[in-house]
């Protein structure tokens, strides 16, 4: 190498499509699994997540309205352009958790093929999980699932770029909004992948994106009144109770995932029943 | 007319007073309203804050598919912004169109809202294009079906092209018509008049004439109530008063979406007019949405999680 001076990425939020510095300011940092410095991400702050809430409710009603076949184009795209970008993703997953490369190399593929996964469900949802029930009466009687608004979802810890994954497609295969924070030791893959999300079609304030503590979030997401439910998969199973209390406040629905299968989509759909007269 | 002894009525004495006013250093106010929105209001401030702003709201629908319906729930909300908590003021005055005045007047009676003023738009709001008699009969429909305040708005054609006099006199004509039965609310659409120079010009013309008030715009145009035409405004009742010892009140309108941009406002002010303007009578806030982003804020402070637009009426 040559006297070149390096040029450091600032790690930043993903906010309404843009990339803002927390508002308060704070930043934490992380180390390699050697102990050697990396960077400073931004701590955020309550206001970060009210910021995000208010974008993630604005931009709910447009993608709830997209239709099914342009969430999963876009979703596919997502998947394109993490693709194109594998070796990036490879090196800051390496750096942090020192795994193996091939380790990480396995980890970005199965993030790409899960997004394609995610991406095949946004149209056979309303079939395959709506019905056409029988009704005693002149009815069509038939129920779809429906969006649930502004859902908030905490990664875990461990894998980085695949536990984000399975964090925010579910949700959003649907038509909610998300707002996800991302593991708290090593955020570097969820701010590269928000670079993934503003090149990739999905529309500003979808998908929003805070680093920080767990702890310190958690309750917040849980207390505010304007998101609807939240996936604490990622939050350690002792401070669920705290969670959920503080979110029995305002009825939402909080659940906590295993693995990535179609419930997950599902446990963040409303289902409507409509009742249709016939014969008239 | 005394016209506070600066101008005599005439076109000569009205333009010689217009010449004595200093300009307006355009980037020193970008820069100075941009210092002073970087302040930080917190805690038993923002409490305060947010209480003073809610009265000082003028409660706002200005639509072509306004019905009486709509108005009668405004005006149930400007008595009452927060139906769940007594504590929360009235709103300063509910603003319509002339044809909406005594159905609102008539509901905020009926309700015991007789304290909250009604504002009407008036003289062909919002872009004063129609003839004299026709202003001047929009007026006294709104001031005979009840209207507590007359939100006017100037002829921009014939100030940018410098028939100063002519705006002046409608302003005098229709300050007679509303003689003590309305204050007089003088709207100048800022963003039509182009600089600061002029804005300071038509402040200056709208008070020696006789406004109660001066206002920033119609909420039709953008921009519109930005932070340093707001400035300028508040620094010409400032000098103003330093001329006539008569404090003449502003109020910005549109573009005052959330919480933050009201404390802006209110910050401005404080530190421009001085605290003597921190009051309905002297500074109010056009705005719609305003109002439930400031119920929100303040339920906020009072149960200490964020709230949600559910919990608030929509209009």
């Amino acid at each position: 190498m040559s006297n070149r001076i390096d040029v450091k990425k600032t790690y930043k939020l993903f906010i309404n499509g843009a990339f803002p510095r927390t508002e308060s300011g704070r930043t934490y940092e992380i180390k390699s699994a050697k102990g050697v410095f990396i960077a400073n991400p931004c701590q955020a702050s309550r206001k970060d997540l009210k910021d995000a809430v208010v974008a993630a409710r604005a931009a709910q009603p447009g993608w709830n309205k997209a239709s099914a076949y342009n969430k999963g184009q876009i979703l596919y795209r997502l998947a394109e352009m993490l693709e194109g970008r594998r070796a990036q993703f490879v090196d800051e997953i390496t750096s942090v958790t020192g795994v193996t490369k091939i380790k990480a190399e396995k980890e970005v593929t199965e993030s790409v093929d899960r997004l394609v996964w995610y991406a095949g469900w946004t149209d056979k949802l309303s079939s395959l999980s709506g019905a056409l029930n029988p009704v005693a009466g002149p009815y069509y009687n038939f129920t779809i699932p429906e969006s649930m608004g502004v859902i908030a979802a905490i990664a875990p810890e461990t894998p980085s770029l695949l536990g984000l994954i399975d964090s925010i497609a579910p949700i959003i295969v649907g038509g909610n909004t998300v707002i996800v924070l991302a593991s708290t030791k090593a955020p570097l893959s969820a701010m590269s992948f928000a670079e993934v999300i503003a090149t990739s079609d999905v529309p500003a304030g979808v998908i929003n994106i805070l680093t920080g503590k767990k702890d310190e979030i958690a309750p917040w997401m849980a207390s505010h009144m304007d998101i609807d439910g939240l996936d604490i998969s990622g939050l350690a199973p002792k401070t669920h109770g705290e969670v959920r209390v503080a979110g029995a406040e305002n009825l939402k629905r909080i659940y906590s995932f295993k693995s990535a299968d179609p419930g997950r989509i599902l446990a963040f759909l409303e289902n409507k029943t409509v009742w249709h007269p016939i014969g008239l | 007319m005394s016209y506070y002894g600066l101008v005599d009525g005439s076109d000569a004495s009205l333009k010689g007073f217009l010449k004595t006013l200093s300009g307006v250093d355009q980037v020193g106010a970008d820069a100075r309203a941009a210092m002073l929105a970087t302040r930080s209001i917190k805690t038993t401030s923002k409490r305060w804050a947010i209480d003073t702003a809610i009265s000082m709201v003028d409660l706002t629908t200005l639509e072509g598919a306004d019905t009486p319906g709509k108005v009668q729930a405004l005006c149930t909300k400007a008595v009452r912004p927060d139906p769940s908590d007594s504590t929360v003021p009235s709103v300063g005055a509910v603003c319509v169109y002339n044809d909406m005045v005594g159905i609102a007047r008539q509901h905020l009676d009926l309700i015991g809202g007789g304290h909250v003023g009604v504002a009407a738009v008036s003289t062909a709001f919002p872009s004063g294009r129609a003839s004299i008699e026709v202003k001047i009969q929009d007026t006294k429909d709104a001031l005979d079906a009840g209207a507590s305040e007359i939100d006017m708005v100037i002829d921009r054609g014939a100030f940018l092209s410098g028939k100063y006099i002519d705006v002046f006199n409608e302003i005098v004509l229709i300050r007679e018509l509303c003689g003590k039965r309305a204050h007089l609310k003088v709207i100048f659409e800022t963003g039509e008049l182009v600089t600061y120079d002029n804005v300071r010009k038509a402040s200056f013309l709208a008070m020696v004439a006789g406004a109660d008030f001066i206002k920033t715009s119609t909420g039709k145009v953008a921009p519109a109530a930005t932070p340093p035409v707001v400035l300028v405004m508040l620094e010409a009742v400032r000098d103003f008063y330093a001329m006539t010892q008569v404090r003449i009140g502003v109020k910005p309108a549109g573009g005052i979406r959330n919480t933050k941009d009201a404390i802006k406002q209110l910050v401005l002010v404080n530190e421009t007019a001085g605290p003597e303007w921190l009051t309905p009578s002297l500074f109010r806030i056009g705005a719609s949405a305003l109002l439930n982003d400031l119920l929100m804020q303040r339920m906020k402070m009072d149960d200490g999680y964020y709230a949600s637009p559910a919990y608030v009426t929509i209009d």
